[in-house]
């Protein structure tokens, strides 16, 4: 008789396919509102980390450098610092964000007690991480507008590939939340993993100085096709090969969603 | 709809009916084929020591937590299948409080309407009564921060009362809480009850369940021993009357006199517990022992409690 009603197994549940709906909207709002309370503080961090590395590398080093692929390194390196800059903003907000709203302030529970399900939180707040993310890579963009260093109306397109990278990186970063028992393992994924990438992305120089196997290696590395989507923008250019960037930033996004969705709802959900 | 069977228990529009509900967690079964029915506008009471499996009980009725066996129907809808839908129709008081530090208490409200798919329109509408309910008007444009735990509690009951639901889970409600303040929630528990809402329950304090719950469940590992009216299970598992003996030379009276004296006689710790249903002779000896120290009373849920579960500490599993 307790067969009445079939159970789906826990297993089974949690590896469910996403069931994506309109639902996620009230997380972004949330995460929205509390982001406009605090806003100008805010602001300074993303513009003045940016600022530095553009001033101390682009305008200290970069003086003493030659030209990199048919650009100044100011250049060069301004328009690979957006990417850069969304995607640790991203990174941010899905680690130290998401884990303070996961397991300090336990704001997903209450929320899973209304109709919204794992589903609906991740996206929201995938979705939010890459608003968030956008707003910085908005404030680099004019800040290369004002200093001059490129100035092209095109260079707008930055922002859809600022917001599209940014969905990615905030769900790989989640997959991190979900396992993370304590801040360490945030700080430590930041260290061993993201900037490993960024260094090999191209960001700081081009690929053509590594050693050929390792650039096969950064080629297929999604923070590559970030930089390469993003950087002939910022300067008013056509990428390379937008095509395969997008597919690759694509694929490697939905599987760290699915990823992070089965890790989530096997944490909250137990 | 579903195919839950039929007991003499069970009606057709019971707001929430869990059938032979079963959970295990890595070999331990924490939930132990527990079946109750809570009746549309009663509070209904899981009473139970720490780690009996009141709150897995709860998340499995929520369709949070998946059982390994039984069946749910919750507003209707079978759990945790149609879960979600299910929620918008329940309102939620978690044993912990979790609301938005971030925000005020007019926000805290507005926010969590959204996710019930309420327009801003219709919570802002509804804002000013839920306030007036938890009694912080005066604290609508406070901070999280700024309010006492009675009122941080008033504004989660507020909060799971945002989506006017017909079914509210209490997960104790008034633990921590001073007792103007857990007499402040009961009271409100005791209008929405007026107001037609059902209510489920948990609590590890017999007064609270005795006051507010139409009919309750002592579970303990998992299982129901005992349910009913709390007035029917005191008549049913305890004498009528009550001695607690304590103090010096309590031990020696009990082993000597009260044993013989009272039905039935406990120990725990450094108190004797006599019950009788005649106390007058007990009552005699006693006053016989100039220093020994008594309590004469009535029973109570706690006696039925102490009766079934045992005398034991439990530690927090």
């Amino acid at each position: 008789m307790s067969a009445a009603l079939p159970l789906q197994s826990g297993r089974t549940s949690r590896w469910a396919p996403p069931r994506l709906s309109a639902r996620f909207v009230p997380v972004w709002r949330r995460n929205f509102l509390v982001w406009r309370k605090l806003f100008v503080e805010r602001l300074l961090t993303n513009v003045i980390e940016p600022l530095l590395t553009i001033v101390a590398f682009g305008y200290g080093l970069g003086s003493l450098l030659p030209e990199v692929d048919g650009v100044s390194y100011l250049q060069f390196l301004a328009s690979g610092a957006i990417a850069m800059s969304v995607m640790y903003s991203a990174k941010f907000e899905s680690l130290w964000g998401a884990f303070s709203r996961m397991h300090v302030q336990k704001t997903w529970d209450a929320i899973l007690h209304t109709p919204l399900a794992v589903d609906d939180l991740l996206l929201g707040e995938i979705f939010w991480a890459a608003s968030k993310a956008t707003f910085t890579g908005l404030c680099i963009l004019v800040m290369i507008w004002v200093l001059g260093i490129a100035r092209e109306p095109s260079s707008l397109l930055v922002l859809p590939a600022a917001f599209f990278i940014a969905l990615v990186f905030s769900a790989m970063a989640l997959i991190v939340n979900a396992v993370a028992r304590s801040y360490d393992l945030l700080s430590n994924y930041f260290t061993v993993v993201v900037m490993p990438l960024v260094f090999l992305s191209g960001v700081y120089f081009p690929l053509s100085q590594l050693p050929p196997w390792l650039r096969e290696v950064a080629r297929w590395l999604p923070m590559t096709a970030a930089v390469d989507l993003v950087r002939p923008l910022a300067l008013g250019r056509s990428p390379a090969h937008p095509v395969r960037d997008v597919l690759l930033l694509s694929v490697f996004g939905l599987l760290c969603y699915y990823v992070a969705l089965v890790l989530t709802r096997r944490r909250l959900l137990k | 709809m579903s195919a839950l069977p039929k007991t003499d228990a069970t009606r057709a529009d019971d707001v929430l009916v869990v059938d032979g509900l079963r959970k295990d967690y890595g070999g331990t079964t924490v939930v132990d084929g527990l079946s109750f029915s809570i009746a549309r506008g009663s509070c209904y009471a899981l009473l139970g020591p720490n780690g009996a499996g009141k709150t897995t009980t709860l998340r499995c009725c929520l369709g949070l937590t998946e059982p390994d066996g039984g069946a749910i129907r919750l507003v209707g809808e079978p759990v945790p299948r149609n879960a979600r839908q299910a929620r918008i129709r329940v309102g939620v008081v978690p044993q912990t409080d979790n609301l938005d530090p971030d925000f005020t208490v007019t926000e805290n409200l507005q926010v969590y309407g959204r996710y019930f798919g309420l327009s801003d329109g219709d919570v802002l509408a509804r804002v000013p009564g839920l306030l007036e309910f938890a009694n912080l008007a005066h604290k609508k444009n406070a901070r999280i921060a700024e309010l006492s735990g009675g009122m941080k509690r008033r504004l989660t009951l507020a909060r799971a009362l945002v989506n006017d639901p017909d079914l509210i889970f209490m997960d104790e409600p008034t633990t921590g809480l001073d007792p103007q303040a857990r007499h402040v929630i009961w009271e409100r528990l005791k209008q929405l009850l007026g107001r037609g809402k059902t209510i489920l329950l948990t609590t590890h304090f017999m007064d609270e369940a005795e006051r507010l719950a139409t009919r309750l469940a002592v579970i303990d590992h998992g299982r129901k021993i005992a349910e009913g009216a709390p007035r029917d299970l005191i008549r049913t598992h305890i004498e009528p009357h009550v001695i607690e003996v304590y103090g010096d030379g309590a031990f020696a009276w009990a082993q000597r006199e009260g044993r013989q004296l009272a039905d039935r006689m406990e120990i725990s710790g450094e108190t004797a517990f006599c019950y009788a249903a005649e106390p007058a002779t007990l009552l005699e000896s006693l006053e016989r022992v100039a220093v020994l120290r008594y309590l004469h009373r009535p029973a109570n849920l706690e006696d039925v409690f102490l009766k079934l579960t045992g005398r034991e500490m439990r530690d927090e599993s």
